[in-house]
């Protein structure tokens, strides 16, 4: 449904007083493709290059280089007017929401289909059931100023779909709205690609929203994706140094303080590893801490642990100490690696520190 | 006071309203489209002209620097060929005219300016045209600034209008000088500035009731 071939955006900045133009490189070659259907995230640090990929796509940003294909069309083969109507058949919505203040809900909402030059009558009957969807039939004649947030961004969300796209793009829809806000948008979403078949486009800064709307994850970093998974994939195991590091903070499972600070990169003459263990599938189910302490002879102290279920596969992370002498705890490493546990050993504590 | 002092009286107001409203109308009829233009050519903007960009802004800044009454003699020949006269109210509308289009178009492009480019981002996303994000974003969204500009346009109108009587246009200032200090009657010269001030006054708080109707920010 949406397709990018070989992306790349390059801005040009006028150096100051005449001096030599510098070209800044947001996205690097980038290809990129979202099924029919499905909810595809893409997440990366600020600066990464999310926001240019995201209005890549509906050519807000003209790429500099390489094709962009939606729903068929090539739009960077477009004149003018083509895209426009091209337009018509992609929603879009944004971290600030983007609303004219001084149109009412329902005039919000009617806006594309004003610039579709739909008459009165058929605008009527096509904004009405799109505010019973996101549940503001009440509101048609507030102002935005009026209204919270997350009410602002399901109006937003309401004139997105009044053209009928078959491509939805948020550009950090969630950002700007607190927790609980952000759980209804997203189960809004949720239910939109459900119910309308959309296919739907997001970027965000945060785990928690690729966690639970989307099929499937990119990560992107200094303009190029780097990584690409399904989602129970990427949060059981991220095959980046970046994809690990959004994940321990996504987790917040690193180890105390206090640890770290007596944590030694080798092992010493009488020191335990510390082990970050992370179970999925069969693993999460079985007995492992009591069978290592039974078959390696090796005692388990548990310092943090954790249990995430992620779109019906659940994970499992701990943060362990092994104490036992040097030879039954390089065994149980063993035994556990051997039993599909990814391990990595943090560093090691004095014993009896 | 006699009865023919208030006759002037009557009669100067009425032609500095005369004044103000002719070249509040034209100026706001050739002001506002001016200072959308000034906006939306500048570069990155929907309809980006840099090069026409640039000499509109230079010929409004001409037109800007200008003193009011230098531009008022300067132009006799143009006002002669405009209304016929270079003497008389009509006559004075034409340079108050000419002075308040830049002055318009400045703090048009300004409110424009105050706008949420975001707004005009989305309204492309929804495959607006040009055209059409200036005729359904861009102006009603600066709904209120346009309004706040068209008041300090008017009061200033009010206010140069009192020069117009170096061209023979009549009106209040041109009544104050004549025989409030020419004359030495101070008391003409304080019923003239105090109709002035209820004048603007009033042209204030139309404006400002017009901006808190107009905007829903």
């Amino acid at each position: 449904m949406i397709r990018l071939d070989n992306v790349s955006k390059t801005y040009v900045l006028k150096g100051r007083h005449g001096g030599i133009a510098r070209t800044v490189p947001a996205l690097k070659h980038v290809d990129f493709h979202v099924p029919a259907g499905r909810i595809h995230g893409v997440i990366g640090l600020s600066g990464a290059g999310k926001s240019t990929l995201i209005r890549c796509v509906n050519l807000l940003e003209r790429p500099t280089t390489g094709t962009v294909t939606v729903d068929g069309r090539e739009l960077t083969g477009l004149s003018r007017q083509a895209l426009n109507q091209a337009r018509h058949g992609m929603g879009m919505i944004f971290q600030h929401f983007n609303l004219l203040t001084n149109r009412t809900v329902f005039a919000n909402v009617a806006l594309p289909l004003e610039l579709m030059g739909m008459p009165r009558g058929e605008i009527r009957e096509r904004v009405t059931p799109l505010l019973e969807l996101v549940g503001l039939a009440d509101k048609a004649s507030q102002y935005p100023a009026q209204l919270s947030g997350g009410q602002k961004q399901r109006v937003a969300i309401a004139r997105a779909l009044a053209s009928r796209p078959k491509v939805l793009l948020c550009d950090e829809a969630t950002s700007a709205l607190d927790p609980q806000t952000t759980g209804s948008i997203l189960a809004l979403l949720r239910d939109i690609n459900q119910k309308l078949g959309l296919t739907i486009l997001l970027i965000t800064h945060e785990m928690e929203v690729v966690k639970s709307i989307c099929h499937r994850v990119s990560l992107i970093s200094d303009g190029e994706l780097v990584e690409e998974a399904d989602v129970g994939d990427f949060f059981t195991a991220p095959q980046t140094r970046l994809g690990r590091e959004f994940l321990n903070d996504f987790l917040k499972l690193e180890p105390p303080r206090a640890l770290i600070e007596r944590l030694e990169a080798s092992p010493g003459h009488n020191t335990h590893p510390v082990v970050r263990l992370a179970f999925r599938g069969d693993a999460v189910a079985s007995p492992l801490v009591s069978r290592l302490a039974r078959e390696c002879g090796v005692d388990v102290s548990i310092l943090q642990a954790k249990v995430e279920s992620i779109q019906e596969r659940t994970l499992g992370l701990m943060i362990a100490e092994l104490m036992g002498p040097a030879e039954k705890t390089r065994e149980a490493l063993d035994y556990l690696e051997s039993h599909d546990l990814q391990v990595e050993v943090l560093g090691h504590v004095q014993r009896n520190a | 006071m006699s009865s023919a002092m208030l006759e002037l009286i009557l009669e100067a107001t009425l032609d500095t309203l005369y004044m103000v409203a002719i070249s509040g109308v034209i100026s706001a009829l050739v002001g506002i489209p001016l200072g959308v233009l000034l906006y939306v050519t500048r570069p990155g903007q929907v309809l980006a002209q840099p090069a026409l960009n640039g000499a509109l802004g230079i010929i409004t800044n001409i037109g800007r620097s200008i003193p009011f009454i230098i531009l008022m003699v300067a132009i006799i020949p143009f006002t002669r060929m405009l209304v016929g006269t270079s003497i008389g109210t009509n006559a004075a509308a034409v340079p108050l005219t000419i002075a308040a289009i830049p002055f318009i178009a400045r703090l048009v492009e300004g409110a424009l300016n105050e706008i949420n480019p975001g707004l005009v981002e989305a309204a492309q996303s929804m495959g607006a045209t040009p055209w059409q994000i200036i005729l359904k974003v861009l102006l009603p969204e600066a709904r209120g600034g346009i309004f706040t500009a068209l008041t300090v346009t008017i009061v200033t109108l009010v206010s140069y209008s009192a020069m117009a009587g170096a061209v023979g246009g009549g009106g209040l200032g041109d009544l104050g000088i004549r025989y409030g200090y020419n004359r030495f009657n101070p008391t003409i010269m304080l019923i003239t500035v105090a109709i002035l001030v209820v004048m603007v006054q009033g042209f204030q708080s139309l404006g400002d009731y017009l901006v808190r109707k107009s905007d829903h920010k």
